[in-house]
């Protein structure tokens, strides 16, 4: 029986993927490093920024856009800076015009500067908004199983709690909500912030999470592209691990070689 | 006329449209979303959409982030 027989593609709406991994774009020294980080990783979902253009600049050279094609990946277009739910729906309006009505959006709507912490209020008032006007809605959140499940209701395509602060690496802080967010979920769960090495992504997976979502550990790793091929590995390792089902946890030793037929019997 | 232009006030000569303000900054070959008064115009709509004194006009592009 193959791993392919076993898994399911992931489904985020009705649009199906192989890959588990879903990365950013932001943070890379350049946009060659940003391409074969990406490539690495073999994700097919990529999160970018929106942002005012730089006026009386030249327009030359590349865009990021020219480097992560809508043609191949599945852009997903953030509100990464908004503060307040009518910033966000506006810059998702921005964002559907700028990718001629591609509708999947990630909303984050921050709480303040310093922990980037979400703010839940507004979140739910944008998400409101924009599943009104059309949106596919991938939503960070913060680690609460309730907000997660009253996202839900309201209509998200996704739901993306925390494992802690945005571009910290700090890993999952509290794998305990985290799993109960897994189980308590009917629509994909991903994890979105606080990925720093591979294992942390390998533990999302293991507590049951549809895919993670990962930047900084990435783009801010010695090497990002190797990094980024970790990143696939440990989501690949962490999904089956959580399809095989860990072994029951003892409080003894339980030897792995027979005892019977030993020399000194 | 004056127009707020990514927040910042811009003068411009004549009766110029959003087409005429995106080549004038050398954007037309640029993958780019406008945003008059927090209306989106769409692409299609930029060589009809005629800009007027104190319009706040929003241009945007996508860059990283995650």
């Amino acid at each position: 029986m193959s791993v392919q027989d076993v898994d399911r593609p992931l489904m985020i709406g009705n649009r199906s993927f192989q890959s588990r991994l879903l990365v950013g774009t932001g943070k890379y020294r350049d946009y060659d490093e940003t391409a074969a980080a990406i490539e690495a990783s073999e994700a097919e979902i990529v999160t970018f920024a929106v942002r005012r253009t730089t006026l009386g600049q030249s327009a030359d050279g590349p865009g990021l856009l020219d480097i992560i094609s809508p043609e191949r990946y599945t852009l997903l277009p953030n509100t990464a800076g908004c503060y307040t739910a009518k910033d966000a729906v506006r810059t998702c309006h921005l964002a559907r015009e700028l990718l001629d009505g591609h509708n999947l959006v990630k909303l984050e709507v921050l709480g303040d500067s310093e922990t980037l912490y979400p703010n839940v209020v507004e979140t739910l008032k944008a998400a409101d908004e924009l599943l009104s006007h059309g949106f596919e809605v991938m939503v960070y959140t913060s680690d609460d199983p309730i907000v997660a499940k009253e996202l839900e209701r309201r209509g998200c395509a996704a739901v993306m709690p925390l494992g802690s602060l945005i571009g910290s690496g700090h890993g999952l802080q509290n794998p305990y909500n985290l799993r109960l967010i897994a189980e308590q979920a009917e629509v994909p769960v991903l994890v979105d912030a606080g990925i720093g090495t591979a294992s942390d992504a390998a533990m999302a997976m293991e507590l049951g999470y549809d895919a993670v979502l990962v930047n900084s550990a990435i783009a801010h790793a010695r090497q990002p592209v190797l990094m980024g091929q970790a990143m696939k590995q440990a989501v690949t390792a962490g999904r089956n691990a959580y399809l095989a089902g860990r072994m029951p946890r003892r409080q003894s030793a339980d030897p792995s070689s027979p005892f019977a037929g030993r020399i000194n019997d | 006329m004056q127009i707020q232009l990514n927040g910042e006030t811009t003068s411009l000569d004549g009766n110029p449209t959003i087409r005429d303000l995106v080549e004038s900054l050398d954007l037309t070959r640029r993958r780019i979303a406008v945003e008059v008064n927090e209306e989106i115009v769409p692409r299609s709509q930029h060589s009809a959409k005629a800009l007027a004194d104190g319009d706040r006009v929003e241009i945007v592009h996508a860059i990283g982030g995650g």
